[in-house]
């Protein structure tokens, strides 16, 4: 792989020459930025490097996490580290599975203008869109079913012309299935019980008690479900 | 996009699947492993770690890299530095926004403690966000803590404390519970049954997932509910001395704000440090799996206030971490991918080792394989790796299950056009946890009254290895027991006159021993501007 290839960059405006097939996040790293915002787990899941970006001659705004884009020449980037976007706050408890619900904390959902900006927006290529029109029927099941993969960046957001904030509906929508509609585990309630109770109590105090000699017996002989 | 060299290299992986898929390789045997582990991990490399002179813990063999920041002097000066002016006085002080430090500050508020939780970057910027691969907890009729208890002594190489462990595995269906009442979704089969399979170690099928966002679903969980109970979060200010009374109890942290410099004291009546592990820190030129902040900073905090750390000779690399492509080196490849039976195979479409052996096991056999017998692929920029052979999966599973079961991992090498469905991908051992730790008892306590220690920070419960869905598990096993009791102390103590005493005596003990140096720590963020891209640097 050809490493010592330069691309040509411009960081908030700043021309920058750095190695080409760098991430965005290193490439701002080469060029001497030492981040504190705009960088967290370095790997696709936190959601802390949301960048948007242009390249000459097109007028669209694209948009990728740093740490998983690699830079493309002149490529005019920011990063867009917070979004001071509204999140309700509500006891789960008392919540219902219900577009009510959802409303309740988010009432402007109804305002989306189905423009999919916020799917086009999305680095993680979910179907924003189609969860938000989920969420306005008061389908909890399909809105967390395809936002599963939300890593709340914050990107579509900043980009809802309606002022929505998609990805909080979303994890609300989530709590609400996860608490409410999934079926509760039946073999877990009947462990925890047990365990509440005392049941394994003895035999695990029993088995802290072995010595290792013991405890490497056990270990070496147990058998090992296919 | 694979170069023409490597997929020659990956005919060889696919000429042999059938026949392979046939095959079981053998276990290791006690002997065979502890040979392996000898010759080939990075732990008995003498090269990689000396003796800490300082300290609770002196004598003690560690990381270099860590040792530095052991000796090393504060970022304060505890001659001129006031504690006079206290801006934050609370009964429980949480320091760090992972997994660990959430669950705490949300048990501590919910036992009606007033608590402050501070983090260095944003709330749940941690290593628990990317935990990819499950949770391992004794919730099926077949299964007991018991066999949970073996486990996890027999991948810690039996040393591990067994107060910690007994714990973990007591109150490991206990969490799961608890998130799912929280309304976290895991995989669920249609009953509501928790799906579960094997991980490296495991001799039941143990390991609960969300599908593989497990570690970031738990999260996100654990942020909503904080904010939907109002647990007070300060971002961006991670705490970089903890500050004692008079009688050497713990009484706080000075925290500074990373964009304005800015100190700031809060004083506590207990206190829980959360502050992660040391991946960053880049041991032995390793490239790693882990989040940007992972910089050690709660054992240097923890040790200079006299708190002694164990274990931290035996850090895990996580076997399969990216070898290729060049742009996301070292990330993690979750073990869910073995666990749902993808091989492990050399550049003669060889199976080599066991995949589901224990991670310290498997990653000696990947680097033997690779260094000794010359068996791994090496790419353009040098980095060598073998075949996990991802396909697999889906000729055992049927269509679509990788897509279904590991859309983090899918789109991971989908952005760089590689179809992991479709082909095998290259890997080599990345570092990924710190095994050790701040000695703590079952719950979450210290030698230093006061002082709470939960998750990678602390060390003991995981021994010398973590067995995979372990480190989850001990986040919230340990943070929400530290948080209960944290709270619980908080309302007899009383707290004398804010001190750095220990501060002034660490840095007597630094000169007594001859230590000239301009180090300071904690380090805070590793610094990795203007550097050219190596192989290390994940």
């Amino acid at each position: 792989m050809a490493q010592l290839q330069a691309v040509r960059i411009h960081i908030m405006g700043k021309t920058y020459s750095v190695p080409a097939a760098l991430t965005i996040m290193k490439a701002m790293e080469y060029a001497g930025y030492k981040l504190i915002r705009g960088c967290g787990c370095r790997g696709g899941f936190c959601g802390a490097c949301g960048t948007i970006y242009r390249t000459p001659g097109d007028y669209r705004i694209k948009v990728g996490l740093a740490c998983q884009a690699v830079v493309e020449e002149d490529m005019y980037l920011t990063q867009l580290p917070f979004f001071p976007a509204q999140a309700a706050t509500y006891h789960l408890d008392q919540a219902k599975p219900a577009l009510s619900q959802l409303l309740k904390c988010y009432p402007e959902l109804s305002r989306c203008l189905g423009c999919n900006t916020c799917t086009r927006t999305c680095p993680q290529e979910l179907k924003v869109m189609d969860y938000m029109a989920a969420a306005m029927r008061g389908d909890i099941a399909r809105v967390a079913d395809l936002s599963f993969e939300c890593i709340m960046c914050g990107l579509c957001a900043s980009r809802c012309p309606a002022e929505t904030v998609p990805y909080n509906v979303a994890i609300l929508a989530r709590r609400l299935y996860g608490k409410y509609m999934a079926k509760k585990a039946q073999h877990l309630a009947e462990v925890v019980s047990k365990i509440k109770a005392g049941e394994f109590d003895a035999s695990l105090n029993q088995m802290a008690d072995q010595n290792i000699n013991e405890l490497k017996k056990l270990y070496n002989s147990r058998d090992i479900e296919p | 996009m694979y170069t023409p060299e490597m997929l020659e290299s990956i005919k060889a992986v696919e000429k042999t699947r059938g026949k392979r898929m046939k095959e079981q390789h053998p276990r290791l045997t006690p002997q065979e492993k502890e040979a392996l582990l000898k010759s080939f991990h990075p732990d008995f490399r003498p090269d990689t770690m000396r003796k800490v002179t300082v300290g609770p813990s002196k004598g003690e063999t560690m990381p270099h890299e860590l040792v530095d920041l052991l000796e090393a002097r504060s970022r304060l000066d505890p001659h001129t530095f006031s504690l006079e002016a206290v801006a934050h006085d609370v009964e429980v002080l949480v320091i760090g926004g992972g997994g660990a430090g959430t669950s705490a500050a949300i048990e501590a508020k919910l036992a009606g403690a007033n608590v402050l939780q501070v983090t260095k970057l944003r709330l749940g910027d941690a290593n628990t966000m990317m935990a990819q691969g499950g949770i391992q907890a004794a919730t099926k009729p077949n299964d007991s803590p018991m066999l949970h208890y073996l486990d996890v002594m027999g991948g810690g190489g039996f040393v591990n404390k067994p107060d910690l462990v007994k714990a973990l595995v007591h109150d490991a269906p206990l969490v799961i519970d608890w998130l799912e009442d929280w309304g976290c979704m895991f995989s669920k089969e249609a009953d509501g049954a928790l799906v579960t399979i094997h991980g490296g170690g495991t001799c039941r099928k143990r390991m609960h997932f969300a599908r593989d966002y497990t570690g970031a679903e738990i999260m996100r969980t654990l942020r909503d509910e904080a904010r939907n109970i109002g647990v007070p979060i300060i971002e961006f200010s991670p705490a970089i001395e903890l500050v004692l009374d008079e009688e050497g109890k713990c009484a706080g942290a000075v925290l500074t704000n990373l964009e304005t410099g800015e100190y700031c004291v809060v004083r506590a009546r207990a206190v829980i440090l959360a502050t992660g592990g040391f991946g960053r820190l880049h041991l032995a030129g390793f490239p790693t799996t882990n989040h940007y902040g992972a910089t050690a900073d709660g054992l240097v905090m923890a040790y200079r206030a006299g708190a002694p750390l164990i274990f931290l000779d035996a850090t895990q690399i996580h076997p399969t971490g990216v070898a290729f492509p060049e742009q996301i080196i070292g990330q993690l490849v979750t073990e869910k991918v073995r666990g749902l039976g993808a091989q492990l195979v050399n550049t003669e479409g060889e199976q080599f080792v066991n995949p589901l052996e224990t991670r310290d096991a498997v990653s000696s056999a990947i680097i033997r394989e690779c260094l000794d017998r010359q068996k791994g692929y090496t790419t353009g920029t040098s980095q060598p790796g073998v075949w996990l052979d991802s396909p697999m999966i889906e000729a055992i599973h049927g269509k679509g299950t990788v897509q279904r079961e590991l859309p983090a991992m899918y789109r991971q090498f989908k952005r760089f056009d590689i179809d992991m469905a479709q082909q095998p991908v290259l890997i080599y051992p990345t570092l990924h946890y710190q095994n050790g730790g701040v000695e703590i008892n079952d719950l979450g306590e210290t030698s230093i009254p006061g002082l709470f220690v939960a998750g990678e920070c602390s060390g003991g419960v995981h021994g010398r290895n973590r067995l995979m869905g372990n480190s989850l598990l001990d986040i919230l096993v340990f943070g929400r027991r530290a948080g209960q009791a944290a709270a619980a102390k908080s309302r007899s103590v009383k707290i004398g006159k804010l001190t750095l005493e220990h501060v002034k005596k660490y840095h007597a003990e630094l000169d007594q021993e001859g230590i000239e140096t301009d180090r300071i720590s904690p380090m805070l963020l590793p610094d990795y501007t203007r550097k050219v891209p190596r192989a290390d640097r994940g």
